[in-house]
């Protein structure tokens, strides 16, 4: 099916000649997803916008559901969003503040502070891309009663890119410019055409603080403020008191926006201690509502489920676990650094060491038993949203192909059985952190190498220093100076434009930029840069996701990266909480839309 | 006793420069990096990272922040939290209260275990009670605490589901129903510590007063006809207690210092949790304040024990 052949279906199912669950049958019967086709009608104007995407709030008025209580090992130790490394600091801002839209579970956008969200049709977008235009809910108060308006929006602009404040969520907001149109409208221009347009003040970026409490601490000063420990923001719960690193305690805010929201009367984050014990605080002993980020075996978890108190939630998202091989040459040193941009890797130039490499890796042992729900296996880097995955990309698990695929390369075993040509033997450093279920994967895959003549030392490196900045370290992930290491990247955002920038040639990680480029395998492709070069203006949101399919084809087909694993979140609920979760906003989002069933 | 108090103020000072000088270069050394979580999100770009370090100062050579640190602390300010974001003496005053209610409630049951066991065995050596008292002491020092209390936890709340273990420092409860809920939740992590600490101390009681005990002037006591209680109390107890005192003066700072091992098991959040999660998130002035009040308090206590010493054993003189 042809890009032209998808228009005309779309255009019928626009003038309703064509039934939406007509166009889904049709596109299945190519090859594409449900969710899928019904994500590229939602992107195409045709389905009602984010409908379906957030479920029904039942409760029927405000309060009286008691208290709420929620577990995170880790806790907050912030309540700053500017300042919030990590997930758990931005979800305890999301208890107080809000953004003006959220990404809800399927990737679309749910407006929050944002009277609607902005399209073509309502006029939000401008048609050349280069701005958008954000309509602000009325009638909203932050909690000490002041009215929250375009000051505050823009203020959070100004505050973010000031360099002197050294905000974290300074990528999104400095290279756009905001203007304040009226009391409740704020346009964010772009520099070019930008088709994902919803990135300040969307989502764990976007979150609004006060300019009333702020002002005055915007720049070196912004340590000072008092509001960074006790929060005033406009959501359905207000502070009552923090203590970093361990417990967040909230109440309901009678003045909230939405109505009958929220249902709990009290709130309380808990913080600390291990996966497993939260695990067994809200599924066997009900003392929790809520455990966040279950990574404990699923073998417990599933034991845990049988209790009958509580379920595990599974939600997906872009997170993924891969391998990839190295592109430069990691054991020459030029001027004081290896792995140098540009340089060749002695075997793995050769695409049948990589292939070999790909088919060596048994996906299905990997889901079965180290990952269980958590990790199911991939094969596409880019898994998420489902408009952006590619249906051409298969895995496959073969050590006789892997064998021949060698053999016919004149990789030759030698008298050790490790396979050598021209004086380069296949013999590779495979690094990661130390993981458990990391050090698990290297083993397997180690020994379906050894059985295709290729040997593999493997290497774990504790994860503080592994994913550190630090240049002066031989064994960060950005330096690579090994021939195959793995890790799980994130997708932050629903759109894949940050995401598969990592692997353009302008990124590489390298000397030159203290490694702090994102494109650390060192791969290089023209057709690579343009599509995405391609993908940065392009407006129609058809094509565009065409070109990250391809990125995605282009990137998984060279077997310089090998998917594993795909990383959903794993949470843990009491059977009667009724939650709004999701892979691509915080755990938090939607807080004011949970409640209970009685 | 003043000269000799003045000498010993004087001779710490250096050991505690001595002392800060390994604890920062020991830091300094160590890999890592407070916004490493900042390093896999492609959200952030690494100027940002970059601008951060540079706002906290994290980039400067070693000296130059040993000397800044010193200066500051000199002048009472304890650092500032890179993770936090907030003065760390604020961090360690909020979970000040929990520690000290929880580890020294355990060590005040370790002592109310101690004291009456170690002397009674002592008294009767080698007794059903003594070798009763010493098994279960071995017991109690062999079985780390991280083991007692997942044992507990799994007793107690999964099977009977009696107490919670998850130690939640505010409870909205008043009256009654405040002192019960702390109750029931402080018992676990008391039990799993002063269960191990009084074990130990079980058997240097008994040893204590077991040296003694064979001594002359007991013999002669006995001899003048003194009923036995008041020969254990007034001419064994009293001498044996030296060093038991002297043990639990040095055990004193670890009060302060928390047990980070059991406090994470419970999710106590007291001084012990406070510098592991410093510590996995390379929070540099929270280790750095953490563990150099620690460094003072054991040399204060030290200090302390002996001149407690001098006023337990008038043999003992100050020069």
């Amino acid at each position: 099916m042809t890009e032209d052949d998808l228009r005309r279906l779309i255009a019928r199912v626009k003038s309703g000649r064509l039934s939406r669950r007509g166009f889904v049958k049709r596109v299945a019967a190519v090859g594409l997803t449900a969710p899928m086709a019904t994500q590229i009608l939602a992107i195409a104007g045709a389905a009602p916008a984010a409908s379906q995407s957030v479920p029904t709030y039942r409760p029927t008025r405000r309060g009286g559901g008691g208290s709420l209580k929620i577990l995170y090992w880790q806790a907050a130790t912030l309540l700053n969003p500017h300042f919030a490394t990590g997930t758990t600091n931005q979800d305890g801002s999301r208890v107080f503040y809000e953004p003006l839209a959220g990404w809800a579970g399927d990737g679309t956008l749910h407006a929050i502070l944002a009277a609607e969200i902005p399209s073509i049709e309502n006029g939000g977008l401008a048609a050349d891309g280069k701005s958008v235009t954000w309509k602000l809910k009325r009638g909203v108060r932050w909690h000490d009663g002041q009215p929250f308006t375009a000051d505050d929006v823009v203020f959070n602009w100004e505050y973010a890119r000031n360099p002197a404040t050294a905000t974290v969520t300074s990528g999104s907001y400095r290279d756009v410019n905001v203007v304040k149109v009226d009391d409740f409208t704020v346009r964010v221009e772009f520099q070019q055409a930008s088709p994902f347009w919803a990135d300040a003040f969307v989502g764990s970026q976007g979150m609004i603080i006060p300019k009333h409490l702020f002002q005055a601490h915007n720049g070196a000063n912004s340590r000072d403020a008092p509001a960074n420990l006790r929060p005033v923001g406009t959501s359905a719960y207000r502070f009552v008191s923090f203590t970093p690193g361990d417990t967040i305690r909230a109440e309901l805010n009678p003045n909230y926006h939405m109505d009958n929201r929220p249902y709990f009367d009290t709130l309380e984050i808990k913080g600390g201690g291990d996966a497993t014990s939260a695990a067994r605080a809200v599924m066997q002993t009900a003392d929790y509502d809520y455990a966040w980020n279950l990574a404990v075996e699923d073998e417990i978890l599933k034991r845990l489920e049988a209790v009958g108190r509580g379920k595990v939630n599974i939600v997906e998202g872009g997170g993924i676990e891969f391998m990839m091989l190295n592109a430069a040459d990691p054991t020459t040193e030029v001027d004081g650094e290896r792995a140098v941009p540009g340089s060749r890797h002695p075997a793995f130039s050769d695409p049948a060491v990589r292939q070999a490499m790909a088919l060596l890796v048994d996906r299905n042992s990997l889901e079965q038993f180290i990952y269980g729900r958590g990790g199911p296996a991939v094969a596409n880097f880019l898994l998420n949203p489902p408009r952006f995955r590619s249906p051409n990309m298969r895995w496959e698990f073969n050590v006789q192909k892997a064998n021949e695929v060698l053999d016919a390369a004149g990789w030759v075993r030698g008298r050790d059985n490790i396979r050598a040509k021209n004086g380069v033997r296949l013999r590779f450093v495979y690094q990661t952190s130390v993981n458990t279920p990391r050090q698990r994967t290297q083993a397997i895959i180690k020994q379906a190498a050894t059985r295709a003549g290729i040997d593999l030392e493997l290497k774990s490196v504790t994860a503080s220093v592994f994913f550190s900045s630090d240049v002066a370290n031989p064994d960060t992930f950005t330096k690579f100076y090994a021939d195959v290491q793995m890790y799980t990247t994130t997708m932050p955002q629903a759109d894949p434009q940050r995401f598969m920038n990592q692997f353009v040639s302008w990124e590489m990680s390298g000397k030159a930029n203290n490694w702090q480029g994102r494109n650390i395998v060192r791969w290089k492709s023209d057709e690579y840069d343009a599509a995405f070069r391609a993908a940065e203006g392009e407006l129609d949101p058809i094509k565009r996701a065409a070109l990250f399919i391809q990125m995605n084809d282009l990137v998984v087909g060279s077997n310089h990266v090998i998917p594993l694993v795909g990383r959903p979140t794993v949470s843990g609920s009491l059977n009667n909480l009724r939650h709004v979760l999701s892979g691509w906003d915080n755990t938090l989002w939607l807080l004011g839309d949970w409640y209970r069933e009685t | 006793m003043t000269q000799y108090l003045i000498r010993r103020l004087l001779i710490a000072i250096p050991s505690l420069l001595g002392i800060s000088v390994v604890l920062f270069t020991v830091l300094a050394l160590a890999p890592g990096d407070p916004f490493e979580e900042l390093a896999t999100n492609p959200a952030v770009p690494p100027e940002v990272r970059a601008a951060l370090r540079a706002s906290l100062g994290i980039d400067d050579p070693v000296h130059i922040r040993y000397f800044r640190w010193l200066a500051a602390m000199l002048q009472g300010n304890w650092g500032f939290s890179f993770v936090s974001r907030v003065d760390v003496d604020q961090l360690i005053l909020q979970r000040l209260p929990t520690t000290l209610l929880v580890i020294g409630a355990s060590q005040i049951l370790a002592l109310a275990i101690a004291l009456p066991i170690g002397v009674y065995a002592a008294t009767r050596p080698y007794s059903i009670f003594d070798q009763i008292a010493n098994t279960l002491a071995f017991i109690g020092f062999s079985l780390p605490t991280f083991f007692t209390g997942l044992l507990m936890i799994l007793l107690f709340s999964i099977y009977l589901d009696w107490l919670p273990f998850v130690y939640r420092a505010n409870i909205e409860a008043t009256g009654w129903r405040f002192y019960w809920e702390h109750l029931r939740q402080t018992i676990m992590p008391v039990l799993v510590l002063g269960l191990f600490q009084g074990a130990a101390w079980t058997r240097f009681v008994r040893s204590a007063v077991l040296d003694v005990i064979r001594l002359d002037h007991v013999t002669t006591a006995r001899a003048k006809g003194l009923p036995e209680g008041r020969i254990t109390i007034r001419h064994v107890v009293r001498n044996a207690m030296i060093p038991v005192v002297t043990l639990v003066a040095l055990q004193m700072p670890a009060v302060f210092g928390g047990a980070i091992v059991t406090e994470q098991i419970f999710r106590v959040p007291g001084i012990g949790s406070l510098l592991i999660t410093a510590v996995l998130a390379n929070d540099t002035p929270v280790i750095m304040a953490v563990t150099f009040v620690f460094a003072c308090l054991v040399i204060f206590f030290n200090l302390l024990a002996d001149v407690l010493y001098g006023w337990l054993d008038p043999r003992i003189s100050y020069r």
